[in-house]
């Protein structure tokens, strides 16, 4: 597949986003945010600031839930993926979500990495289990489950079946990697692993990550975004958010006065 | 006053004590009398009807107005409607539960239609019956058949099939759902590939626990399908048919000078038809749940 890049710096555009849960749950207010191609951008803030349903929107998983209002665009490659003819389906190949529960299908492991691909339409053999093979190398689990592919998912540990969830994710060589919180559930090991896999991979891939403390959020941000209460306080580059925060309400979160 | 004071802890001590043994007493008390008419129930008709029990009494027909001989065309009979009506009852009831497990939004319209099936669950199964004997025997015209009976057991069956389907369906984590689709998984390849196959084992169970209510029900078949004596067996899904459950019925009322063995019998291999097939029910839904990954 080829994947094309974005002319110039910015992968995805979100434009005057705003967002209502029809149970009037956490929502965006006019969120505008540029995130770089071939980066890792951090989204980070309080619970219940719309991290979470921001993520959600750049692969349309929110509709899935009870929207009642959208307003505003996200640009990705320059065509709205909001916009009502966008072919989800598509978009969702190309923008792959890890979740804070590592979720793996009720399948063996290598069932879990070629779903995608099988459902896209991929019948053949070889390239199945090239994508396999890669795919689980990128996510750095290779050495640890090439003998047990055809074991059930479910029998690998917490930290091995999060990285099975990013590998299944690459499997489908998307352009952007959603990322919610994907460490919260892991030990500090697992963490570090899969902090080195989102490393290597932002060379060829546009990371989007919901850290789950503001210690993640410093280690990983080439771009770091600030969200409290459904508005994007502050934008950054690399470290500058949490060095020389210029709102104060950025500064009281990254010094741990709240939150 | 410390000796006091540890006399009462004692006294309260042996008090619990006594009232735990008095309470699961009560409660094992309970479950034995759920139990012990079962197997009474079963012990009575098995010891009383084992003598009847031979290949000859399964594969010939009744004969000397039905004192004696077999239960062939009742057996064949039952068979037959039961699989009329999983043929009929299986696709529309797992349809149903699929839309609404899986599509059905949460309006006023949905909610009135799970009303409507959790109601037909309570209709007596005689009202089927004659529900039956309109639309299926007269107004379609299929007469006393087969036909006409399975769909008046498949409409009684489906409420239990529809529904223990959908909470089958609804068992099956979210999360699941919500991968698959990001996974780029449209909704029915994430129900046909995800959700339908974890669900299976409760499914099938169900299917099995309404159609042993079917195969056992005498009402329905009353008058839509089933036949006082016929001497042989159905050959079109338009003839008539005897069946277990009226011919038990004929020959413990009907049919003066009838030898007890015979209708205990026949009582017995109801029974067991009744019995084996919530066996394979419980054999699916434990080894489901052995083997299930959530």
């Amino acid at each position: 597949m080829v994947t094309s890049t974005a002319p110039g710096l910015w992968k995805i555009i979100v434009e005057g986003l705003t967002l209502v849960y029809s149970d009037g749950r956490e929502s965006l207010r006019n969120v505008s945010l540029s995130i770089p191609a071939h980066a890792i951008s951090v989204i980070f803030g309080p619970a219940g600031g719309g991290k979470s349903t921001l993520l959600r929107s750049f692969n349309r998983l929110n509709d899935l839930t009870d929207v009642t209002r959208q307003e505003g665009h996200i640009w990705l490659d320059g065509s709205d993926i909001l916009d009502p003819t966008t072919d989800v389906i598509a978009l969702r190949r190309r923008v792959g979500m890890v979740f804070a529960r590592p979720v793996v299908l009720p399948m063996t492991v290598r069932q879990n990495l070629t779903y995608g691909l099988e459902l896209a339409g991929q019948r053949d053999r070889a390239a199945l289990d090239a994508a396999v093979e890669t795919s689980l190398t990128a996510a750095a689990l290779w050495d640890e489950v090439r003998d047990r592919l055809d074991a059930p998912a479910t029998s690998l540990s917490g930290g091995q079946q999060q990285r099975l969830c990013l590998a299944r994710v690459l499997a489908l060589e998307p352009e952007v990697i959603l990322l919610d919180e994907p460490t919260s559930g892991l030990d500090p090991i697992s963490t570090e692993k899969v902090e080195a896999s989102l490393q290597d991979l932002k060379a060829s891939y546009t990371i989007v990550l919901v850290p789950h403390s503001v210690q993640q959020a410093a280690r990983m941000a080439d771009m770091a975004a600030f969200m409290l209460e459904g508005e994007l306080v502050e934008v950054g580059r690399g470290r500058r958010l949490f060095v020389r925060p210029k709102d104060k309400r950025t500064e009281d979160y990254v010094e741990g006065r709240f939150g | 006053m410390q000796l006091e004071s540890a006399q009462i802890a004692n006294v309260r001590k042996a008090r619990r004590k006594w009232i735990q043994i008095i309470g699961f007493g009560v409660l094992g008390a309970a479950t034995a009398l759920t139990v012990l008419p079962i197997l009474a129930i079963v012990v009575d008709i098995f010891s009383k009807g084992w003598s009847a029990f031979s290949v000859t009494f399964l594969t010939s027909f009744p004969s000397d107005g039905m004192r004696a001989g077999g239960i062939l065309p009742a057996l064949v009979g039952t068979l037959w409607l039961t699989l009329g009506t999983a043929v009929a009852a299986v696709p529309v009831g797992l349809g149903a539960a699929i839309y609404l497990a899986e599509y059905a939004p949460d309006n006023a319209w949905t909610r009135t239609i799970r009303v409507a099936i959790i109601n037909l669950a309570g209709i007596p199964s005689v009202v089927y019956g004659l529900f039956g004997l309109g639309l299926f025997v007269l107004f379609l015209r299929f007469g006393t058949s087969i036909l006409a009976g399975s769909l008046t057991l498949a409409i009684m069956t489906l409420p239990v099939i529809i529904s223990t389907a959908e909470e089958a369906l609804r068992a099956v984590p979210h999360s699941f759902r919500v991968v698959s689709v990001s996974l780029g998984g449209t909704r029915w390849q994430t129900v046909r590939r995800i959700v339908l196959p974890q669900a299976l084992p409760g499914i099938l169970t169900g299917v099995i626990l309404g159609l042993e209510r079917a195969a056992g029900e005498t009402a329905p078949i009353l008058f839509t399908a089933a036949a006082f004596f016929l001497p042989r067996l159905p050959t079109s899904p338009l003839d008539a048919t005897m069946a277990l459950p009226y011919h038990l019925f004929v020959i413990s009322t009907q049919v003066p000078g009838m030898p007890l063995r015979i209708q205990y019998g026949t009582a017995a291999v109801l029974l067991l038809f009744v019995l084996g097939m919530n066996l394979i029910a419980t054999a699916i839904r434990s080894r489901a749940r052995a083997r299930r990954q959530w």
